[in-house]
């Protein structure tokens, strides 16, 4: 690790950036789908690009589109679409010791808190060199707004154009989301606990899939570091890790 | 009434995402608080990547993209850069429809 801050930075910063591009560009070409969708469910252009603006959590959005497009109500589509946003909040506590933002900044920075700038986040707070908080508030911020700007381009070209843009998942888009989360969680099970929750993490998540609304399984696994850290007390106290 | 699930949609989802940075740092600074907040990362990324690998909505669906997943472990394992290990996923789940289609 390197300890000459200015040199670090600049490496840890262009890192950031590659990465950041690559997953808001990966993650901002669903908002032509958010378009397509959006438009074909039968909300107007102005209505699904302000939906991306204001919204700006896709999976809630995917959830509005649905529910309106099947015929159900506005109250049963605006239910499901919040309870979804509801992991966000888990990532705003996760994410606030870091950021620290305050004021303007604050009001501003929480419409950025989604799954990628979580990720991006945490990311950068695993930086060496002193650099972890300066590494995670640049990448929360170059890749919200990255995206922001991605995202919503997308949905208006999304939405004017419609089908004829065609489905992410012909480029295999739909893979490269849970490949980035993979890659951003690898740097991060360096130790036996990380693994074990890592592990039942993501076997919790798929478990519940059938079984809770869609985006409520990431909420569910977000419970297992809490019961690990109970387990732990209640157990004898070992060495500290 | 478009509208209305439009704006009271972005409301709810703002105000959540706001809720979680109003929580207050003390609150944060329990032992065992800590403790969980530094395991929730590795609990939330290893279930996003899980879920959007294996679920469709609320049912659970192998496709192409787990194939990619996989072509993605591998390239981490050889330490591949990020941008590699995305790329070939996706290349991966592109070419296999395209295969399959």
């Amino acid at each position: 690790m390197s300890t000459d801050s200015g040199t670090g930075w600049e490496e840890v910063r262009g890192r950031l950036v590659r990465t950041g591009l690559s997953i808001a560009v990966a993650s901002g070409a669903y908002g032509l789908s958010v378009g397509a969708l959006g438009t074909a469910a039968g909300l107007s252009v102005v209505q699904t690009c302000a939906m991306s603006v204001l919204v700006f959590t896709g999976g809630s959005q995917f959830a509005l589109i649905g529910v309106l497009g099947g015929g159900g109500s506005a109250v049963s589509g605006t239910a499901s679409a919040v309870l979804l946003g509801s992991r966000n909040m888990v990532y705003g506590v996760r994410m606030a010791p870091l950021l620290r933002l305050r004021g303007l900044r604050r009001l501003v920075g929480a419409q950025l808190v989604i799954d990628e700038t979580t990720a991006m986040a945490l990311a950068g707070e695993t930086a060496g060199g002193g650099l972890g908080t300066r590494a995670a508030r640049f990448g929360f911020w170059t890749t919200g707004l990255l995206l922001f700007v991605l995202w919503n381009a997308a949905t208006l070209v999304g939405a004017v154009a419609g089908n004829a843009v065609g489905d992410p998942r012909t480029y295999g888009l739909d893979a490269a989301a849970p490949a980035a989360f993979l890659a951003l969680l690898a740097s991060r099970l360096d130790r036996r606990p990380a693994w074990a929750t890592a592990l039942v993490a993501a076997l919790v998540a798929v478990a519940v899939v059938p079984l809770v609304p869609a985006g409520i399984p990431v909420l569910v696994a977000a419970l297992v570091p809490v019961v690990a850290v109970l387990v732990r007390r209640a157990r004898p106290p070992r060495a500290a890790s | 009434m478009t509208w209305a699930a439009v704006l009271a949609t972005a409301a709810g989802c703002y105000l959540l995402k706001l809720a979680g940075l109003l929580v207050p740092e003390r609150w944060l600074e329990d032992e065992r608080v800590a403790r969980v907040l530094a395991l929730l990362p590795v609990a939330l990324l290893a279930a996003l990547a899980a879920v959007q690998t294996l679920a469709v909505g609320e049912r659970l669906h192998v496709d192409a993209r787990l194939a990619g997943v996989t072509v993605a472990v591998v390239a981490l394992l050889l330490r591949a850069p990020f941008i590699v290990v995305v790329a070939a996923a996706a290349a991966t789940a592109a070419v296999l429809r395209l295969l399959t289609s």
